[in-house]
């Protein structure tokens, strides 16, 4: 701070530098040391959940992920997480399969369809969506939605059965199914969805839009051939952070199915089990049994990680294609 | 049937419906063939036509799904009906727009529907959900229910006895704890993201964005494998096992869970902050730790309440992380550092898992109170943000008319 005097009698320019003072560095040193936390947490989580896996992995192998039944406590431990990767990745596209198409279509309308009355009613609605607990979400489904799509099933059962996701055993149960617990995650989902769709919708350039408009393209064909050729990176990136929210949903499925291991792609009968389900489920063991949980949370970590850090990479590519970060 | 309302002759819905065979002729005669002068017109209108075709065909595909599924076959359940009740209304009326208007307005008409049906789908599972479970829980919620807890209970006892005071406090310290480690974490993880000018700034963003995906039942066996298994029986302060199943232990793997959430939020905030007060002050020869400090920091203080409420309505109702590191009890427990502590959320889960009809009623009490927590907190959230948003849509609103006006000037000139 402050010139010398010097340099103003000699009428050279006063350098310029950005030297950082005390307090600045000490601000970087904070925020950075704040960041590397972060980073530092989510290494930690993975190498933890490695190291407390270690027995599971050295009793079982390479069939720790062949294996479909659970049994650590037999006199030849026998479990791995074959059944369970099943059931989670079948809860989690029949989750995606529903909430994509209704999480875009409620970005479209909020950002193109509704007056802006609605459109900011409609996003507090997304984020209240997003806010409510899985706990509740499973509750109402166990109770309240359950009975209501048990009928549905079994029609699809009896009359579509060429299908092979809709075949079902003989005599079967039709509550506590995948079906029902996939259209329970999409719900929390969907709120995902729409509000990533949402933001990258909305950052269409009002020029091309009005431009698709002004040659007499109807507002649906503004849409398809301006608004949703735009956001398409961001409608792939949601949908992959949807469906890695879906894969690590816990609460609400473990009360929706029985959580005992089995691979099938029966979704309509009563059965399955998902990793986050199976791991609530057995909390509070002890030994093998909690270095198997860890496995398959070891598991369930790197299939979220992977599904979000590609998701984010997708969005945060296609936001900085856009050039104006808001 | 309904459509003998309009100009297309009345058979048309009918012949659609039972034979689904190609669509009929496209017809342009309803169009008017000049433009009166001077009616105003927008092309988003509903004329009185629009509204006849779309309640005869929702009055149509409501009677054929009827047919289908009621009378010739056995019957799907409402929820099912319903699926195809709108299933059939959509190819009902996509066929007949298609006849009234031509392709490219039936196009336009049934996008229309589709994507105001999935605003609508937002809206239903909603109300659905917060109206079931108040009136399970609201007509059985009892003011004991927050002073008392679960003291000699039996489960044949009726569910307006005793309480969940135990849950509650449980909550409450759970949550305060993890506020403690989540904030300064949170704050300055988004200040790192938004106000440094670290290469680092966007694998970490990223790294946020991947860890509020991050399942809670995973922070749970986190904290769970890092502290409990090794030094749950072995470390004791004061004589407490702090590494034991306790509230702490809860709300550390609650604060992971809440980091992201509030990073995020409040990031959001601070990049609406103008950049016109940074240089401002940045101008004026204040130093970079001093214009956060100063002015940005107080500009965004709304947004950081706001983080910090919506952080909190995550970690409210958190359950999975709580069974390996709170565990859960049934008796009041005030000691956030030793024995293991029950919360909201456990103690609806709990409950709601057992077969007795009472125990489950409590559940029920314990969700309403649950979901009327989060539904305020939600809406203080908003109260705190409002004034920015509030700001915002005046200047879209002021921005509308001066598009609107456009047509007007074209037209006279």
């Amino acid at each position: 701070m402050g010139t010398s005097p010097a340099s103003l009698r000699a009428r050279t320019p006063r350098e310029v530098a950005d030297e950082p003072t005390r307090i600045d560095r000490l601000f970087g040193y904070l925020t950075s040391a704040a960041g590397a936390t972060v980073l530092v947490l989510m290494v930690l989580v993975g190498l933890f959940l490695l190291l407390r896996a270690q027995d599971a992995f050295t009793a079982m192998g390479h069939r720790f992920f062949t294996t479909v039944e659970w049994r650590p406590d037999a006199e030849t431990p026998s479990f791995g997480v074959r059944g369970l990767i099943t059931g989670t990745l079948l809860v989690g596209l029949i989750a995606f399969t529903i909430a994509v198409p209704v999480g875009t279509c409620a970005g479209l309308f909020i950002t193109e369809f509704a007056s802006p009355r609605w459109r900011s009613l409609l996003t507090s609605l997304v984020d209240l969506l997003a806010a409510i607990p899985s706990l509740l979400y499973g509750l109402w489904g166990l109770v309240f939605l359950q009975d209501k799509i048990a009928p549905l099933s079994s029609w699809l059962a009896r009359h579509l059965d060429w299908f092979p996701l809709f075949r079902v055993n003989d005599e079967p149960d039709y509550v506590g199914t995948m079906f029902i617990a996939g259209m329970v995650v999409s719900l929390m989902v969907i709120p995902i969805v729409a509000a990533i769709t949402r933001e990258v919708f909305s950052q269409t350039p009002q020029g091309e839009k009005e431009a698709a408009l002004a040659l007499g393209g109807t507002r649906w064909g503004m849409v398809r051939r301006v608004v949703i050729p735009y956001g398409r990176g961001g409608i792939i990136g949601a949908s992959m952070l949807g469906l890695g929210r879906a894969l690590g949903e816990t609460i609400a499925v473990s009360l929706l199915l029985p959580q005992v291991p089995e691979e099938t792609i029966r979704v309509l009968q009563h059965g399955g089990a998902t990793v986050s389900g199976f791991i609530v489920q057995r909390a509070g063991g002890s030994g093998i049994n909690v270095s198997g949980l860890m496995g398959a949370g070891l598991v369930l970590f790197v299939m979220t990680l992977t599904t979000n850090l590609v998701a984010s990479l997708v969005i945060a590519r296609s936001r900085s294609g856009v050039g104006v970060e808001v | 049937m309904a459509a003998a309302l309009g100009t297309t002759d009345p058979v048309d819905t009918d012949d659609a419906g039972d034979t689904l065979e190609l669509p009929a002729p496209v017809r342009r005669d309803t169009r008017p063939s000049t433009p009166r002068a001077r009616t105003r017109r927008r092309p988003t209108e509903l004329t009185g036509i629009d509204l006849a075709t779309l309640a005869g065909c929702a009055a149509s595909a409501v009677a054929l799904s009827w047919l289908i599924f009621a009378r010739l076959t056995d019957g799907v359940g409402w929820f099912g009906f319903v699926v195809a009740a709108y299933l059939t209304f959509l190819v009902l009326f996509a066929l007949v727009t298609m006849d009234r208007v031509g392709p490219l307005v039936a196009a336009d008409r049934v996008a229309t529907v589709i994507v105001s049906t999935g605003a609508l789908l937002l809206m239903v599972p909603l109300l659905s959900l917060i109206a079931y479970i108040v009136s399970k829980g609201l007509p059985h919620l009892r003011p004991g229910f927050f002073f008392h807890d679960q003291r000699g209970i039996e489960p044949s006892d009726p569910s307006t006895a005793g309480g969940a005071s135990h849950a509650i406090l449980g909550s409450l310290e759970q949550v305060a704890l993890a506020l403690a480690f989540s904030v300064p974490l949170g704050l300055t993880t988004a200040v790192f993201l938004n106000e440094t000018r670290s290469r680092f700034r966007r694998p970490i963003r990223i790294l946020v964005d991947a860890m509020s995906g991050l399942p809670s039942i995973v922070a749970g066996l986190f904290i769970y494998a890092v502290f409990i298994i090794p030094y749950a029986d072995s470390v004791k302060v004061l004589g407490w096992e702090v590494f034991g199943y306790n509230g702490l232990m809860a709300s550390l793997a609650l604060a992971l869970v809440m980091v992201p959430t509030i990073t995020r939020t409040f990031e959001v905030v601070l990049r609406l902050v103008p950049d016109g007060l940074r240089e401002a002050s940045l101008a004026l020869g204040a130093s970079r730790a001093r214009t956060v400090w100063s002015v940005v920091l107080p500009t965004a203080r709304s947004g950081a309440t706001t983080a910090i409420v919506l952080g909190i309505a995550r970690a409210v109702g958190e359950t999975a992380p709580l069974l390996f590191t709170a565990f859960g009890a049934s008796l009041v427990n005030s000691n956030p550092v030793d024995e293991p502590q029950e919360s909201l959320p456990l103690f609806v889960y709990r409950n709601i898992r057992e077969a007795d009809a009472n125990v489950r009623e409590r559940g029920f009490i314990g969700a309403t109170v649950l979901l009327l927590i989060v539904l305020s907190l939600f809406a203080l959230a908003r109260f705190i943000g409002r004034d920015r948003t509030r700001k915002r849509s005046r200047r879209r609103r002021a921005r509308a008319p001066h598009i609107d006006a456009r047509p007007a000037e074209e037209s006279y000139a």
